[in-house]
């Protein structure tokens, strides 16, 4: 049971309907982050912020994040599991597996972050704006997992749930799917 | 030297957002509700929380900068926030604060950490929904913040009292609308 009384939605989207007024730009943000226009692909950020929510084990943004970015990469689900279990081992690009580590490094805290690992993302092909947005990626979902499970928001079990939530979200973007006010009408 | 090309005389959060602002207008626009929008908990009360974080969380530019905007908010005195960010001279500090502390101290750690007891302590001291809420999205949004700061590893200025005009401005001007030339104008500029 959440810590405080909220609307019965799962997840982030519990505290997000009962605070619209931060939930605005946390949305509007995740959608520049994850859907803007980018050399990274959709799919390459949202594993980036699958890998970071793994590596704080927040269930519900693992999973849901996990499902947009196989949405995203054809319905590819092993592909994320293996980047949640390992992303050197996984079969995307060297230039992402060094931008997870980058991620990986800024959800443990910022200041482990080192010049070699930027520098090698760099021989990988990876420009400042990529580096920067990995930064921040990883950077707003240390925001989001702290939300979701320190309020203590529920998640579904259901995986099938994921899987359709993934598709509204990847057609309609996080601000439209997510405030009840902003919610499509269909 | 920062990790990236920022612009070289902005400090802190201020060069990574030069360099991206599509981003930077929901991250100002964010810590504005957080910690200046209308609430039952004062902005005093808020920035403590944040510079507390911060301190936790070793970001020496956001808890120097929130410290300042935390002290303007009370006539440009540090003792409150001081008292906040080291724990001690607790009758500074509401009982009610200080259950809230130990909940943003959590979220700092980890959200998994915060339980039902430390919920109703803050309840008991008469904390609200809302405010334990936004307790709970100011120390998750510092964490977000301290993360984005020290990960591009931006210029910090290291002189405590360079911060006293930037907390002023955060505290009077607030974090939209502020132009570059003023944020420019906040710390001694770096060394070229």
């Amino acid at each position: 049971m959440p810590h405080i009384s909220l609307p019965d939605l799962p997840g982030i989207r519990g505290p997000m309907a009962f605070r619209p007024e931060t939930a605005r730009p946390l949305n509007e943000l995740v959608d520049v982050l994850l859907r803007g226009p980018h050399s990274l692909t959709p799919g390459e950020r949202e594993l980036i912020a699958t890998f970071v929510s793994a590596q704080n084990d927040c269930r519900y943004c693992q999973t849901i994040h996990g499902a947009i970015a196989a949405h995203h990469l054809g319905g590819d689900e092993q592909l994320v599991a293996a980047v949640k279990v390992d992303p050197a081992a996984a079969q995307i690009s060297d230039k992402l597996k060094a931008l997870l580590v980058i991620a990986g490094k800024t959800a443990e805290s910022g200041k482990l972050v080192t010049t070699e690992d930027v520098a090698r993302a760099r021989q990988h092909g990876a420009t400042d704006l990529e580096i920067h947005d990995t930064v921040l990626i990883a950077a707003v979902f240390c925001l989001c997992n702290r939300y979701v499970d320190g309020l203590a928001t529920w998640a579904p079990d259901d995986p099938d749930f994921y899987r359709q939530r993934a598709a509204l979200v990847a057609a309609n973007g996080y601000a439209a799917s997510t405030l009840p006010s902003q919610a499509p009408t269909q | 030297m920062p990790h990236i090309a920022l612009p070289a005389d902005l400090p802190g959060i201020s060069g990574a957002m030069a360099f991206r602002p599509e981003t930077a207008v929901h991250l100002r626009a964010l810590a504005e509700t957080l910690l200046r929008g209308p609430n039952s908990l004062t902005s005093a009360e808020r920035e403590s929380i944040a510079a507390f974080v911060s301190s936790r969380n070793d970001c020496t530019f956001c808890y120097l900068s929130h410290r300042a905007a935390a002290a303007h908010h009370a006539g440009g005195d540090y003792k409150f926030v001081d008292a906040v960010t080291s724990g001690a001279s607790a009758e500074a500090v509401s009982a009610k604060l200080r259950a809230l502390l130990v909940i943003a101290g959590k979220v700092q750690q980890g959200g998994k950490q915060v339980n039902t007891d430390d919920v109703a302590r803050a309840r008991a001291e008469g904390a609200t929904d809302v405010e334990i809420h936004d307790t709970v999205l100011i120390a998750a949004a510092f964490c977000m913040y301290n993360r984005y700061v020290d990960g591009l590893a931006t210029f910090t200025p290291r002189d405590p009292a360079a911060y006293d005009p930037m907390g002023k401005r955060m505290a009077t001007q607030g974090y939209v609308g502020i132009s570059q030339a003023q944020r420019q104008a906040d710390v001694p500029q770096p060394s070229r």
